[in-house]
Formats: C-alpha cells, sequence, structure tokens
C-alpha cells in the first residue's frame, strides 16, 4: 500500500472532487490508504496531523493556493508543508493552485504556489523540488492524478518538463487530439458560442494550440473535454491562469497576437492565407444538427 | 543559350513575358510572341509552362516572392514603424523604377483579368509572400504599441491603394515630380493614418 496525505490551503474542493470523479476510482484506491484526505476515510483526523501525528507519508499532496500566514486549524500551513514534505518520498501539487497560485492568487498579496508564483520560481521550498511533480489543471484531470500516483507506486521513472509537469500527461498541446483540428487547418472560424463544429482559436479565445495538457488525448471521464462541448480550452493548466477576458482572442490587426505553440508567425501566416484561399464545402456542411 | 540551366531559362521566360504582358495587356499577348521574344520555339516554350494562364501566374507568384523578400528585410531590422512605413514605401517605388513591368503587371494585368487568376491563385495564394510580410509589419508595429489596432484590410487597402494609385498617377505622367520626391509626404500621411492616436 502506498500511503497519501492530503493538504489543503484556499482550495475549492475541485481537485478532491475530480478524483471522486475518475472512472476507475474503485479499483484505484484499493493500492492507496489515505492517512489523511478531507473527503476520504482516513486513518487520522485533522486534529491528529495538525499535531503531527500522521508518520510515514510516501506521497505529500498538496492542494490549493498557499498563502503567507495561512493557520490550517490552529498551525500554521507553511510548518504543516514542512513536516510532512520532509517525510514524503514525493510530494505533487494538486491542481493549478498548489501549481502556480491559479485563482486565489488573483484574490490577495502573498499567495502563491509550492514552487512557482506564476512562472516565477520560488525559493521558500527549494529543499522540495528535488521530489515535487506539478499536476496543474483547474481542476487537475483525475486520470492524470490516479495515473501519475500509480506509476509513482510502481517506481516508474517519469520524465518532467521544467515546470516539473510529467512529459506523458504535459508534453502534448489541448490542440492534440481535437476533434476540431481540421477546422483549424482551413481556417474555419466559429463565430458563435457554444456549437459543436468550426474552430475556436480565432474568435473564442481557444488556447488549446499552446496549453500543455491531455484534454483531448484522456478524455474527462473517459467522455469529453471543453473543446469537444463548444467550449473554447482556457489554459488552465499553464503559470498564467487564469488570463483576463477568457473568450476573446487578442488580435493585431486582425493576427492573433499569440501563436500556436512553437509556430513562426510567418509560418502560420503563409499557411493561413493559402488555407483560407480554398472552400472545402465538407466543413461548411453541419455534421451535427445543433439546433 | 545552351549553357543556361533549365531554371535560369525559366526565369528569362518569366520576365520576357512579364515585359510583353505589362506592355500589350494578357490578351494581346500570344505564345508565339513570348517564345519570339526570348527566342526559342513554341514547342520548346511548353516544357516549362502548360499555358498562358499558368505563366501569368507564376509572374505573379514571382513578383509577389520579389517584393515579399525585400519587406521581409525590412520587416527584420531594428527600424521603428514609422521608418519601416518609409522603407516599405522607397522599396515599392524603387521597383515601380527600376522593374517598371512588375508593378505595372500587379496594376494592369492581375488586378484587370481576374479571369485569368481565378483557379490556382485563389484568394491569396499566389501573393501570399509579399501580404504575409505586410501582415507582419502590421502585427509587429501594434504589438510594439506603434501602431493602431483595425481591421487588417482597412490599414491595407490605405497602404497598397495609395502605393498603387501613386505609380499609377506616374505611369500615365500625370504627377509633376519625380515619384522619389513624394516619398517622404507619402509615409508620413501613411504612418499619420496607421500610428496609434
Amino acid at each position: 500500500m502506498m500511503r497519501l496525505l492530503w493538504l489543503s490551503a484556499l482550495a475549492c474542493n475541485g481537485n478532491a472532487h475530480a478524483l471522486l470523479n475518475y472512472p476507475g476510482f474503485k479499483v484505484w484506491q484499493k493500492e492507496f490508504e489515505w492517512l489523511y484526505h478531507p473527503l476520504l476515510p482516513s486513518e487520522y483526523s485533522f486534529k491528529e496531523v495538525e499535531k503531527g501525528m500522521a508518520e510515514g507519508c510516501d506521497v505529500l499532496l498538496v492542494d490549493g493556493t498557499l498563502e503567507e500566514g495561512y493557520v490550517k486549524y490552529r498551525r500554521p500551513y507553511m510548518e504543516l508543508l514542512e513536516h510532512y514534505g520532509k517525510q514524503a518520498h514525493h510530494i505533487v501539487t494538486v491542481g493549478t493552485c498548489a501549481t502556480f497560485g491559479g485563482i486565489f492568487a488573483q484574490g490577495g498579496k502573498g499567495r502563491s504556489g509550492l514552487h512557482f508564483r506564476g512562472d516565477e520560481r520560488l525559493d521558500i521550498f527549494k529543499n522540495f523540488w528535488q521530489k515535487s511533480i506539478s499536476l496543474p489543471g483547474c481542476p487537475v484531470q483525475p486520470e492524470v492524478l490516479a495515473g501519475t500516483l500509480s506509476l509513482l507506486k510502481r517506481k516508474t521513472d517519469i520524465p518532467l518538463d521544467p515546470l516539473r509537469r510529467p512529459k506523458y500527461y504535459y508534453a502534448y498541446t489541448v490542440h492534440d487530439g481535437c476533434i476540431r483540428n481540421e477546422y483549424f487547418e482551413y481556417k474555419i472560424d466559429e463565430h458563435r458560442f457554444g456549437r459543436l463544429e468550426g474552430c475556436m482559436f480565432y474568435d473564442h479565445g481557444c488556447q488549446g494550440t499552446y496549453t500543455h495538457g491531455s484534454c483531448n488525448k484522456i478524455l474527462w471521464n473517459g467522455l469529453g473535454s471543453k473543446t469537444r462541448n463548444g467550449q473554447p480550452c482556457m489554459g488552465c493548466t499553464e503559470p498564467d491562469f487564469p488570463k483576463e477576458n477568457l473568450w476573446q482572442t487578442p488580435k493585431h490587426m486582425g493576427i492573433p497576437a499569440r501563436m500556436p505553440l512553437g509556430v513562426p508567425r510567418r509560418a502560420y501566416l503563409s499557411l493561413a492565407g493559402i488555407a483560407k484561399a480554398f472552400r472545402i464545402e465538407r466543413f461548411y456542411t453541419p455534421l451535427m444538427k445543433e439546433e | 543559350m545552351k549553357s543556361s540551366t533549365k531554371e535560369e531559362r525559366r526565369l528569362q521566360i518569366l520576365s520576357g513575358a512579364l515585359k510583353l504582358f505589362a506592355q500589350k495587356g494578357f490578351h494581346a499577348t500570344t505564345i508565339p510572341d513570348i517564345a519570339r521574344h526570348i527566342g526559342m520555339s513554341v514547342g520548346n516554350f511548353y516544357n516549362y509552362f502548360p499555358s498562358k494562364e499558368i505563366l501569368a501566374q507564376e509572374i505573379l507568384r514571382y513578383i509577389s516572392a520579389y517584393l515579399g523578400k525585400r519587406i521581409r528585410k525590412i520587416n527584420e531590422s531594428a527600424l521603428s514603424s514609422r521608418e519601416k512605413i518609409r522603407g516599405i514605401v522607397e522599396t515599392y517605388f524603387e521597383t515601380a523604377q527600376n522593374e517598371p513591368e512588375m508593378i505595372d503587371f500587379f496594376l494592369r494585368v492581375y488586378l484587370s483579368n481576374r479571369e485569368v487568376f481565378g483557379e490556382g491563385c485563389e484568394g491569396m495564394i499566389c501573393v501570399n509572400e509579399f501580404v504575409t510580410e505586410i501582415m507582419i509589419f502590421f502585427d509587429d508595429g501594434v504589438a510594439r504599441g506603434e501602431l493602431k489596432n483595425q481591421d487588417f484590410f482597412s490599414a491595407f487597402g490605405l497602404f497598397m491603394g495609395y502605393l498603387g494609385g501613386m505609380v499609377f498617377l506616374a505611369g500615365e505622367s500625370i504627377l509633376p515630380k519625380p515619384m522619389e520626391a513624394y516619398i517622404d509626404d507619402i509615409s508620413m500621411n501613411i504612418y499619420n493614418a496607421l500610428k496609434v492616436a
């Protein structure tokens, strides 16, 4: 059994609920033991955790935005992190708040993730850096959380990117596997909200082409993703989440201000100019009756 | 002639035909005219281009690439948007002066014989290199806070319409002064129209 300890700071419980919705949860949880989790049956009460009694944790799961001076029950939260972080073999920041600061970092001063404030690297827990893994997402995709813990349990080597996100889940962009890709390639934009066809990159602020995540590769609850259901990707796994004006694409004289990941502006504009010249009838005929 | 490679020969046809099209217009120029002008047989001409329409489209791509390359140099320089506008105006007028048939081809063949460019040059395909560089110029200017964020075609029409109009007036010998005498004023007018208020 692998022993897990879940500590929340400023959090909405979204990450905990996401894990409960993991389709394979019943089978998965048999391999894990919760020293403490706010929603699941656990070996210790929070009062005992707070006193430092929950010994022997293999993985410390950090959830929610950290805040200077934040007291969890009676003990400073940073002290709790220090105490259990030292014992743990691995530390996993669950969700964007614990990783980069996320939504709660927008609402007050002295708020950050465990190792980052946005994309700025912090020193406060630098001793934990080597054993930390970042699992951003708002909330974290349950398969990413459950899967990473299973890999850790099997002592599998997990290659990480510079923000310590597992490459297996975060080397891709949300654009990979998006079923609207052909609309993107031929520059067929959807100008209305909530439609199931057409590309949302140009008009609706879809950030799928430069957001690291596997939402369209590993579907939520095995079923869908934002872009499959008519909502633009909001870039929730990235350090700069949440952006302002999420449903608008910033443009310079009609040219998207941000290019797809790694695509030079000149290459994008050349290809877009050529793609736009052709009217591919198939894409203008609705595949689904939407109204 | 024997020493020239196929690519060189192809370019000779392009530039020879460009001159004839610009002078006589697209329809009045025949393939035998072009072949004679270059000094090759009509049969051999078809080894390079399958039709007069395809040749005209290739010429358009060639001009677009020619201007695109020059504007790309300006885009990649460290100049301000204001200075870049001057650079683009200068380049356009220089081309009109030194390679008048290029701009003439744009104005007299491309814009007046749209049916020739319908299939194969849809949208901006054949002028892509040139238009892409203008887009990059605008995009960069807005990103640097120097140019007003407005609709692309409003800005593009203003810029290119002005330049095309001046070259047309010069071609008709209506301008009282040589074209280069207008570069400063025109650049300033364009900049004033595009700059952040």
